[in-house]
C-alpha cells in the first residue's frame, strides 16, 4: 500500500513555495523603497546644485540676463498675490458647494449630476483649464495677464479637490451633533454655521491648504495664460501683471547657459520651502484640531 | 448694551408666558432705557425673520456655489467646442485626424495631422505606465498585505510627498539628471527624448497606483484571507490568487486614472521632452505631445486669429477627449465590476 501522504514531496513543496512567498516580500518591499529612494535623489541633487546659488540676493532680486544677478522675488510675491484670489474663491465656493451637497441636496439625479461632475473635473487636466482662463477671462471677460484671471483659472482648477476634502471633513462630523442642535431649538442653518462647521473645519482647512499648494506648484495653466516670466517690478494691484515662481523656474531650465541650472535649483528649493511650510500647517492643524467623534 | 439672556429664547417665551398671564412687568433696565416686554418680543420676531430669510437663502447661495462646477464643465466644453470650430472651418477635420504631418507654423503650406502628437503622447504615456503600474502595484501589495500597522504608517506619508511635489521640479529632474544618467547607457540618446520624461512622469504617478491600488486591497474583507490562509496558503498566494482577483476592478480603475493622468500631464514632457512633432515610436528621439505643443505655441508669440492659435484649441479638444474617455471608463469599472461583500 503506497503512502498517502509523501512527507519529502510536500516538504520539498513547500520550501518552494515558502521561498518565492519570502523572494516576492523582498521584491515588493524593495519597489516601495524605490519611491523613497528616487525622493533622496532628487532632493540630494536639487540641494546641491541650489547651494552657493541661494542666499539673501537671490530673494531680493529680480529676473535678470545674467544668472549671478537673477533672483526669485518677483515670483515669491507674485505667488503670495496668486493667493489673495485663489484662497477666498476656491474656498467659498468649495466649502459652499461641499454644504449644499452634504446639508442641504436630496438625493437624485441634480445631486448625482453635481457629483459625477466634480469627480469628472478633477480628473481634467490643468492644461485645459488654462485653455479655458485663457477664453474666458483673459480675452472674454477682458481681464488680460492680470493676478485676477490667473487666480480665477486657479480657483476653478483646486475647486474640486477642495469640495471633496470639505465633503469627507462635513461627513465626519456625527449625526448626534446635528439632532441634539436640532433639538435645542436651532434652525438648520443655525445648526450648519454654529455646530456643524466648526466641528468640519479643521478637516476642510487641511484639505484646502493642500489643494492651495497644489495651486502654487502648477506652471502649465499659467503659461497658456501667458503670464509672463522676466518681470522686473511688483504687482500693485490685482489687475497688475505678475509672474510666480514655477513660471520662472520654467524659464531659468529652458535656458541653454549651464549656470541658470543653479538658478532654477535655487528656485525650486524656494518654491519646495514654501510648500512645505504650508504641509506642515496643514499636519499641524489636523494633529492638534482634529477631534474624533 | 444687551444683556445675555436676551439670546435665549427660552427666557423670552416664558416673558410671554407671564404676559398672557395677564402679568405687566417691566422687563429689565438696561442703563437709562428700559424695554417692556412688549418691544422684547417685537424685538425677538424681528430677530426671527432675520432668521427666516437665512434659512430661506442659504441653501439658495449654497446651490449657486454648486452650479459653478456645472457651469466650469460648460464653459470648458463651449470653449473648445467653440474654437475648435473656427479651426475645423480652415483646416478639414479630415487632414486633422488622418494626415501624419504636423507642421502649424507656416500658414500657406502648413499641415494639420494630429497623428505625431498623438503618438508622441502615447509613447511617453506608455513609457510611464510601464514604470508605474508594476511598482505602484507591488507597493499596494505591501503596504496592503505585507507591511505592519506601523510601517504603513511610516511609508505612506513618504510616497504622497512624491505625489505633491510640482510637476515643473520633476521637469527639471528628468532634463537636468535623469537624461544624462540615461545618456551614459544608451549614447545614442539625445538631451531631449521620450524616454526620460516618461520615466520621471511614471514615478511621479507610483503613488497614485500605490493608494488607489491599497484601498482597493484593503477593502476586501479580513475573513476572505483568513479563509485562505487556514487552507494553507502562503501569504504570496493570498495576495495574488484572493486579494488581487476580489480587488480587481479598484485596481483596474486605478490605473485607467493613472493613463489619463499621465496624458494631460504637461510641464515634465514640455521641459525634456522637446518640440519635434515627428511620427515615431523612436523613445531616443526628441518628440512632441499634446500638451507640449499647447505650451510651445502658448509661450511663443502666436497672434491671436491666426490658425495655429486656434489649433491649441483643437489639440485641447483631443486631449479632453482622451483624458474624460479614460476617468469615465475608470468610473464604469468601479462601478461596474465591483464585487460586495
Amino acid at each position: 500500500m503506497g503512502k498517502l501522504i509523501d512527507k519529502q514531496r510536500v516538504v520539498q513543496h513547500m520550501n518552494g513555495r515558502l521561498l518565492r512567498n519570502n523572494v516576492l516580500k523582498f521584491l515588493f518591499f524593495l519597489a516601495t523603497l524605490f519611491g523613497l529612494i528616487v525622493l533622496v535623489v532628487l532632493l540630494y541633487r536639487i540641494f546641491t546644485q541650489a547651494i552657493g546659488w541661494l542666499n539673501i540676493d537671490f530673494l531680493n532680486n529680480f529676473p535678470s540676463r545674467r544668472p549671478e544677478n537673477a533672483g526669485i522675488k518677483a515670483g515669491l510675491v507674485g505667488s503670495l498675490w496668486l493667493m489673495v484670489i485663489v484662497a477666498p474663491v476656491s474656498l467659498i465656493l468649495g466649502v459652499g458647494t461641499a454644504i449644499y451637497l452634504e446639508e442641504y441636496a436630496k438625493k437624485n439625479r441634480f445631486t448625482d449630476f453635481i457629483q459625477t461632475n466634480i469627480s469628472n473635473l478633477a480628473g481634467v487636466p490643468s492644461i485645459v483649464f488654462g485653455l479655458l482662463g485663457l477664453t474666458l477671462f483673459v480675452r472674454e471677460l477682458n481681464l488680460g495677464r492680470s493676478i485676477l484671471a490667473a487666480g480665477l483659472t486657479m480657483s476653478l482648477l483646486v475647486l474640486p479637490v477642495i469640495v471633496v476634502a470639505a465633503q469627507e471633513a462635513l461627513r465626519a462630523v456625527p449625526n448626534q451633533l446635528r439632532e441634539a442642535s436640532y433639538g435645542m431649538g436651532a434652525t438648520k442653518w443655525q445648526t450648519i454655521y454654529r455646530i456643524v462647521l466648526p466641528a468640519a473645519i479643521p478637516g476642510i482647512l487641511t484639505g484646502s491648504i493642500l489643494a492651495l499648494s497644489r495651486a502654487i506648484g502648477e506652471t502649465a495653466p499659467l503659461v497658456v495664460l501667458g503670464i509672463p516670466t522676466f518681470l522686473a517690478y511688483l504687482p500693485r494691484g490685482i489687475l497688475d501683471t505678475f509672474t510666480v515662481m514655477p513660471m520662472q523656474i520654467y524659464n531659468w531650465t529652458s535656458r541653454p547657459q549651464a549656470d541658470f541650472q543653479h538658478v532654477a535649483a535655487a528656485g525650486i528649493v524656494v518654491l519646495l520651502v514654501v510648500l512645505i511650510f504650508m504641509n506642515s500647517i496643514a499636519i499641524f492643524i489636523r494633529n492638534k484640531f482634529q477631534k474624533r467623534y | 448694551m444687551k444683556r445675555k439672556d436676551e439670546k435665549r429664547p427660552c427666557f423670552a417665551s416664558h416673558l410671554a408666558m407671564n404676559l398672557e398671564r395677564g402679568f405687566h412687568i417691566m422687563a429689565m433696565t438696561d442703563g437709562n432705557r428700559s424695554y417692556s416686554v412688549r418691544d422684547m418680543i417685537k424685538e425677538n420676531k424681528k430677530k426671527q425673520s432675520g432668521q427666516q430669510i437665512m434659512e430661506w437663502l442659504m441653501p439658495k447661495l449654497l446651490l449657486l456655489t454648486a452650479t459653478i462646477s456645472i457651469l466650469t464643465t460648460i464653459g470648458i466644453l463651449f470653449t473648445l467646442l467653440f474654437e475648435t470650430f473656427i479651426f475645423f472651418e480652415r483646416v478639414s477635420i479630415v487632414e486633422f485626424l488622418t494626415s501624419k504631418e504636423w507642421l502649424p507654423w507656416d500658414e500657406k503650406t502648413g499641415s494639420f495631422g494630429v497623428a505625431p502628437l498623438v503618438t508622441g503622447t502615447l509613447l511617453t504615456t506608455a513609457i510611464a505606465m510601464l514604470v508605474a503600474i508594476p511598482i505602484g502595484l507591488a507597493s499596494a501589495i505591501y503596504l496592503s498585505e505585507y507591511a505592519s500597522e506601523k510601517a504603513r504608517k511610516m511609508l505612506k506619508p513618504i510616497l504622497e510627498v512624491l505625489a505633491g511635489i510640482p510637476t515643473i521640479v520633476y521637469g527639471f529632474f528628468a532634463l537636468t539628471f535623469v537624461t544624462p544618467l540615461l545618456q551614459k547607457f544608451i549614447p545614442s540618446l539625445g538631451i531631449f527624448n521620450a524616454l526620460s520624461p516618461g520615466i520621471v512622469m511614471g514615478i511621479m504617478i507610483i503613488p497614485m497606483v500605490a493608494s488607489l491600488s491599497e484601498d482597493a486591497m484593503s477593502s476586501v474583507p479580513n475573513s476572505i484571507r483568513e479563509g485562505a490562509l487556514g487552507l494553507g496558503s502562503t501569504k504570496l498566494e493570498v495576495a495574488l490568487k484572493v486579494v488581487l482577483p476580489a480587488a480587481t476592478s479598484g485596481i483596474a480603475a486605478s490605473f485607467m486614472l493613472a493613463i489619463s493622468r499621465a496624458v494631460g500631464e504637461t510641464m515634465i514632457v514640455a521641459v525634456a521632452g522637446g518640440s519635434s512633432p515627428v511620427f515615431t515610436f523612436d523613445v531616443t528621439k526628441s518628440i512632441q505631445t499634446l500638451t507640449a505643443y499647447i505650451v510651445q505655441v502658448t509661450t511663443g508669440d502666436a497672434g491671436y486669429g491666426t490658425t495655429v492659435y486656434y489649433s491649441i484649441y483643437a489639440v485641447g479638444m483631443t486631449l479632453f477627449v482622451f483624458t474624460l474617455a479614460m476617468n469615465l471608463l475608470a468610473q464604469y469599472i468601479s462601478r461596474r465590476f465591483r464585487e460586495e461583500y
